[in-house]
C-alpha cells in the first residue's frame, strides 16, 4: 500500500433542505480496502454518491489520484476508473446478464479471461447469461452488480452493502474476489453492515456518525476494541457477527 | 427469455372480433388496412416521445409542434413541386415526395434541437414546469405557423401515383394507406434493430430503465437524450407529413389534434416502451376505424375507452418499463 488514492476533506452534502454530510474526512489508500461503517442514516450511502457525483458536494474537496474531482460530472468521474455498485444494485432488469456486462465494458467487448475469472466466482452469471437480469434472484442480481463494476480493470471500486441478502457461500466468493482485486489492480471503499465481513476484508476503517467521520484508523485495531465498536456502532452490528 | 406476447395477440383478437360485427369481409379488410395505416402513422409520431419520456422523464406536451411543422414544411415543398406531384410518372411523384419528407424531418429535427435547448433543458426533473412550458411552446409554435403560412388551412392533393385504390375483388385498399403501412413498418423495424442490435440501442434501453446508473458507468446520458429528442422530433415531422397527406389538409392545429392520439398511444403502450407504443398505436388505429364504422357517434371517445380498459388491466401500460 502507498499513499491516498482517494481523499475527502471537509465534504458537506445537502439534499434539498436536509444537511446530510457535515465535513466528512477520510482517505482510501492505493491498493487498500477501506470499510465505511456506521449506523443506518449515518451518511455512508450519501458519501459514496457524493464521491460519484450523483449528489453534489456543497463544500469541501474530493481528490482522486491527486486530482480535484469535486465538481466533475458523474460520467467523467467514472471514466477516471471509479466504479460504483449502489445498494439498490441498479441492474438493468430488461437487459440480459450479457447485455448488462457488455454495457459496463466501456472499452469494447468484455475480455474472455476476465469473464472466466468472474464466472469462477459468480457461476450463476454464466448459467443465466442470456436471461433478462430482472429474472435473477436477489443474490444473483448482487453478483451481477459487482461483476458489472469489475468487468474491466478499475482503479477504485465504491461498493454499497455488497453482502446484503447474500448466502454465506456467495459472501465467501465475494471476499475472495475483493481480496484478489485489492491485491492487484484496484482499491476499494466498501460500505458494510456485516461486521464479520468488514473485519475479514478491511485494511482500514472509517466509522460515520450523524454525517461525520467519528473514527478512522486501522481495521485490526478497531476489530480488537469492542468498547469502541459498541460505542460507535451500537448493538445492531453485533447481530451480524 | 420468455416474452410477453399477450398484448401483441390483442391486435389479431380485436381484428377477428370485429369481423362478425362488421359483417362484410370486404368492408372489414378496408377498415383493417385503414386502421393499420392510421396506427402506424401515429406510431411514427409517438415513438420518439415515448423514448424521450423514458430516458429523462420529460413530459413534452409540445411534441405536436414538430408534427405540425413537419406537415407544413412537407406541404410547402409539395405545393412548390405541384407539377411533379400531378405528373403521371411515379418517379416524378417520388422526386417531389422524398425531398418534401426529408425537409420535414430535417426542419422538425432542428426545431427539436432548439426546443430541447431553450424550453426543455431548464426544467429537467420538474414535471409541472415541463407541462407548462412545453404546452406554452406548442401554443407559440402554432401561432408562428399562422404567422408564416397564414391562418387558412392548406389543401394538399396526393401525388397521382398514390391516388385511388387497389381493387382485389370486392375489396378496395387505398394506395396511400398501403404506403403508410410500409413506411410505418420500416420505421418500426429500424427502431427495433437499433434498440436490440446495437450498442447505442443498448444504451438507450438501459437509460430508459435507470439513467443515473448509465451515467455511473461513464456514459453521458444527456447527450444521448438530445440525440433521441432530435430523432424523435424528426420522426414526428415525418409523421406530420404523412398525416397531412392522409387528411389532405394541413392546419396549424394539426399537431395539437394528433398529439391527443399520440399521448393515448404512449400511455397504453407503457411510457418508454417502443414495442408497447407500436402495439398501442395499432390498437388505437383499428379501434378508431372499427368504431367509426359501427357506431360513429361514439367514435370520438372510443380511444379514451380503450385506454381506460388497458389501464384497468395493466395500470402501467401494456409493456411497463422497469424503472429504477
Amino acid at each position: 500500500m502507498s499513499g491516498a488514492l482517494l481523499s475527502l476533506r471537509g465534504v458537506e452534502t445537502r439534499i434539498g433542505r436536509y444537511h446530510i454530510l457535515h465535513g466528512v474526512e477520510f482517505d482510501v489508500a492505493e491498493g487498500g480496502l477501506t470499510m465505511l461503517l456506521g449506523r443506518n442514516g449515518a451518511g455512508k450511502t450519501t458519501t459514496l454518491r457524493t464521491i460519484m457525483g450523483l449528489w453534489r458536494a456543497a463544500a469541501g474537496e474530493i481528490r482522486f489520484d491527486g486530482r480535484d474531482i469535486t465538481h466533475l460530472a458523474t460520467p467523467d468521474i467514472a471514466r477516471l476508473g471509479i466504479a460504483y455498485v449502489p445498494e439498490s444494485m441498479a441492474i438493468f432488469a430488461d437487459l440480459t446478464v450479457q447485455e448488462n456486462l457488455i454495457l459496463a465494458a466501456r472499452s469494447g467487448p468484455p475480455d474472455k479471461q476476465r469473464l472466466d475469472w468472474i464466472f469462477a466466482r459468480f457461476e450463476a452469471l454464466k448459467r443465466f447469461w442470456n436471461l433478462p437480469a430482472g429474472l435473477l434472484s436477489g443474490g444473483q442480481k448482487q453478483m451481477l452488480a459487482v461483476a458489472r463494476a469489475i468487468i474491466e480493470p478499475r482503479r477504485l471500486l465504491l461498493v454499497d452493502e455488497p453482502t446484503k441478502g447474500l448466502a454465506p457461500a456467495i459472501i465467501a466468493n465475494m471476499i475472495d474476489a475483493f481480496r484478489e482485486l485489492k491485491g492487484g489492480e484496484a482499491s476499494l471503499l466498501v460500505v458494510e453492515q456485516n461486521f464479520a465481513f468488514a473485519r475479514q476484508l478491511g485494511d482500514s476503517v472509517a466509522v460515520m456518525d450523524d454525517g461525520k467521520v467519528a473514527h478512522r484508523g486501522d481495521m485490526t485495531a478497531f476489530a480488537a476494541d469492542s468498547a469502541l465498536q459498541q460505542h460507535l456502532l451500537g448493538l445492531g452490528m453485533d447481530t451480524h457477527q | 427469455m420468455k416474452r410477453d406476447w399477450i398484448p401483441w395477440l390483442l391486435i389479431p383478437v380485436l381484428a377477428i372480433a370485429a369481423l362478425p360485427l362488421i359483417g362484410s369481409p370486404a368492408s372489414w379488410v378496408t377498415l383493417t388496412v385503414a386502421g393499420l395505416a392510421m396506427g402506424l402513422m401515429i406510431f411514427v409520431m409517438a415513438s420518439g416521445l415515448t423514448l424521450t419520456f423514458g430516458l429523462m422523464d420529460v413530459l413534452n406536451f409540445g411534441h405536436g409542434a414538430f408534427i405540425a411543422v413537419g406537415a407544413f414544411v412537407a406541404a410547402s415543398v409539395m405545393l412548390a413541386m405541384a407539377p411533379w406531384m400531378t405528373a403521371d410518372s411515379i418517379w416524378l411523384n417520388l422526386a417531389a415526395i422524398v425531398p418534401a419528407v426529408l425537409a420535414a424531418m430535417v426542419v422538425s429535427g432542428v426545431l427539436g434541437l432548439g426546443f430541447e435547448r431553450v424550453i426543455v433543458r431548464p426544467v429537467y426533473g420538474q414535471h409541472l414546469k415541463q407541462i407548462l412550458v412545453t404546452t406554452g411552446g406548442l401554443i407559440v409554435a402554432e401561432q408562428l405557423l399562422k404567422v408564416i403560412w397564414g391562418p387558412d388551412q392548406i389543401t394538399l392533393s396526393r401525388p397521382t401515383a398514390l391516388r385511388g385504390a387497389f381493387l382485389l375483388g370486392d375489396v378496395a385498399i387505398e394506395k396511400y394507406r398501403v404506403l403508410a403501412v410500409v413506411v410505418g413498418l420500416a420505421v418500426f423495424a429500424a427502431l427495433a434493430l437499433t434498440l436490440n442490435r446495437t450498442r447505442l440501442g443498448l444504451l438507450i434501453r438501459a437509460g430508459v430503465e435507470n439513467g443515473e446508473m448509465v451515467e455511473a458507468l461513464g456514459y453521458r446520458i444527456r447527450r444521448l437524450f438530445v440525440g433521441v429528442f432530435v430523432v424523435g422530433s424528426a420522426l414526428a415531422g415525418l409523421g406530420g407529413a404523412m398525416w397531412g397527406l392522409y387528411q389532405e389538409t394541413v392546419t396549424a392545429a394539426i399537431g395539437a389534434q394528433v398529439a391527443v392520439l399520440v399521448f393515448i398511444v404512449i400511455i397504453i403502450g407503457g411510457l418508454g416502451s417502443v414495442g408497447g407504443c407500436f402495439v398501442g398505436a395499432l390498437l388505437v388505429g383499428l379501434t378508431a376505424n372499427y368504431i367509426g364504422f359501427l357506431a360513429p357517434k361514439v367514435a370520438l371517445g372510443s380511444n379514451i375507452l380503450l385506454m381506460a380498459l388497458v389501464l384497468l388491466w395493466r395500470p402501467q401500460g401494456l409493456y411497463p418499463v422497469a424503472k429504477r
